[in-house]
């Protein structure tokens, strides 16, 4: 089952690699868009999916690796590397303090919670006028160089955020697997009995907390280095609760689903929004279609049917 | 700093929170029914404030604007509540997508019907003005909002202690399965008490866009606001309502004041802080 769906996989990524010189401008920045964020997805489904709790603040580690690398790349002049990783060390770090308030809590407390952490982020993207610069957000983020490659153009860039994305989904997906993951679904089952068996259950949703706001930084130093221009919009509950809605139109607890979810998404808000002004009205009405219609995601639908 | 700005920056915040209190008691009353997160309640207040414009401006009537805002509303809710969110009971990620799903529809709708631009509900003469005692001033409308809060605040504390429904609701909050098991019909209570909700907040709508206008974007920024206090008072309790919402209202107030830049971070620490003390929040016991 994990073999074929690895292969699946593969074969996606094969065609997402050769298709990249071939597509026209736009469609492929698109793309890229679709790429960063199914990075966002997949790490938001380690914890929702994999470990149950569904988190409404997901946006803050995404906003912190973007705001990161836009101060660094703009005030300091810093390079990629330098950028990705300290990008991803706030992000980290940012989830190793929420998650100490987080964690304590369940089920809608943990939402609330979640929620109002978020907004902290949100507070000081919005208002920290001096680092951040408030609404106008920050501008003239320049693309990276890797190694002497320029990733100016769209075509490598696109390759790099693709590979990003596959390391990024072969390192969660080792992790899903592992022993640890297999004590994370084990508590999403039931936490009661993990505890019962020795498990010591506030460690694995800590540690899963982390490192979901890891994978979530990453993706957003990666949205800052795409979309040169970081606002507190990033940051806000709706990017959040968008997320959420990724994971649960693909199929939470699956990874590849959210990826797909992703995709539906970004390609939905780009290209409806060029032929109409009521996007929102349509977005909303995907969010209680999902929920009426495909409770368990597109790719728990297309399990259950062939079963 | 003198005297004087700690008595209007306190006044100012004690007058935000009694508005906070409206959007919020009617939340934790929900939450506390139907462990609902409902992300449409800050869309509640919006709507409410246009509605109440609309009719503010059609009749010149500011009571007519108030009941109509909070009438319209509410049946807005029980609307929700009958033909969506009952049948997600105890889903907590399908009501928040269900919820949040609605609120970007009113929030496209409003834009859709009342345009972008921002605008205030005229009050009544009567209401306009301010009060001088000693050397602080007092704007009559926010004496007036704090009265109402009071009066919504008694209202509430003595039909939930003092009647029938209250003592209903009382019980699906504290144990629902066990208040349907003693034929208690909780179904309907939920949907009351959730119009109730939905009414309150769009009353605090109307009001509160009396000084801080009616305009698109007011639903996701009150919202957060009316979690803060809910999660700081705790689930379901309305004395933590109300010291959630003033203390919501003096420390968004002061720290708008004293640390512009950190504002919302003063806002949201102190709540991390009661709740790690404290998870079930100040008065929550559940």
């Amino acid at each position: 089952m994990i073999r074929r769906r690895a292969l699946l996989a593969a074969g996606v990524i094969a065609v997402l690699a050769l298709i990249g010189p071939w597509l026209p401008a736009y469609p492929l920045t698109v793309l890229t868009q679709a790429v960063i964020f199914a990075i966002l997805a997949m790490s938001l489904d380690v914890l929702l999916g994999y470990t149950g709790l569904s988190s409404l603040g997901h946006a803050a580690y995404f906003g912190v690796g973007a705001y990161v690398v836009a101060i660094m790349t703009t005030e300091h002049q810093m390079g990629l590397l330098a950028c990705l990783a300290a990008g991803v060390a706030l992000a980290t770090l940012t989830a190793a303090v929420f998650g100490l308030f987080a964690i304590r809590a369940t089920g809608t407390y943990f939402l609330m919670i979640t929620l109002a952490l978020g907004m902290v982020i949100w507070g000081l993207a919005y208002r920290w006028v001096s680092l951040t610069k408030g609404d106008n957000g920050i501008a003239g983020i320049p693309r990276p160089t890797l190694l002497g490659i320029e990733l100016i153009a769209p075509v490598p860039f696109y390759y790099f955020c693709l590979a990003c994305a596959v390391l990024a989904w072969v390192l969660m997906g080792l992790l899903v697997i592992s022993p640890f993951g297999l004590g994370l679904r084990g508590i999403r089952g039931s936490e009661g009995r993990m505890q019962a068996l020795g498990y010591n259950v506030w460690l694995h949703k800590y540690t899963a907390f982390v490192l979901s706001g890891v994978f979530g930084g990453f993706s957003g130093t990666l949205w800052a280095y795409y979309n040169g221009f970081v606002s507190p919009n990033d940051v806000q509950l709706v990017t959040s609760v968008e997320t959420l809605l990724m994971v649960a139109l693909g199929g939470s607890g699956t990874l590849i689903g959210p990826a797909l979810g992703a995709g539906i998404i970004v390609f939905l808000r780009n290209f409806v929004s060029v032929y109409t002004k009521r996007w929102l009205l349509i977005l909303g009405g995907v969010y209680i279609g999902v929920i009426l219609f495909a409770p368990s995601g597109l790719v728990g639908a297309l399990r259950g049917r062939r079963r | 700093m003198s005297a004087e700005f700690w008595i209007a920056q306190s006044f100012n915040g004690i007058s935000y929170g009694a508005l906070l209190f409206l959007l919020a008691s009617g939340l934790s009353l929900i939450f506390g029914v139907m462990r609902i997160v409902n992300l449409a309640h800050g869309s509640y207040f919006m709507l409410g404030g246009y509605v109440g414009l609309t009719v503010a401006l059609r009749t010149q009537s500011f009571v007519l604007a108030c009941l109509a805002g909070a009438v319209a509303i509410a049946l807005v809710g029980i609307g929700m509540e009958r033909f969506f969110l009952r049948r997600l009971r105890g889903e907590v990620l399908g009501q928040v997508l269900m919820t949040i799903g609605f609120a970007l529809i009113f929030q496209d709708l409003a834009l859709l019907i009342w345009g972008g631009d921002p605008y205030t509900v005229p009050i009544p003469k009567l209401l306009t003005g301010t009060v001088r005692v000693g050397g602080a001033v007092f704007p009559i409308y926010r004496i007036f909002i704090v009265a109402v809060a009071v009066v919504v605040g008694l209202a509430l504390w003595l039909a939930m202690d003092r009647t029938r429904v209250g003592a209903m609701i009382r019980a699906a909050v504290d144990d629902a399965e066990m208040a349907q098991g003693v034929g208690i019909n909780v179904p309907r209570v939920s949907l009351a008490v959730f119009a109730l909700g939905a009414g309150l907040a769009a009353l605090g709508g109307v009001i509160g866009g009396g000084f801080l206008g009616v305009y698109p974007g007011a639903d996701f920024e009150v919202l957060p606001y009316a979690f803060v206090v809910v999660i700081v008072g705790g689930l379901g309790s309305l004395p933590g309502a109300v010291a959630g919402s003033l203390l919501v209202g003096l420390l968004d107030n002061f720290g708008k004041a004293l640390f512009p830049e950190l504002s919302y971070f003063t806002l949201f620490a102190p709540m991390a802080i009661i709740l790690a003390l404290r998870p079930t929040g100040l008065f929550g016991r559940i």
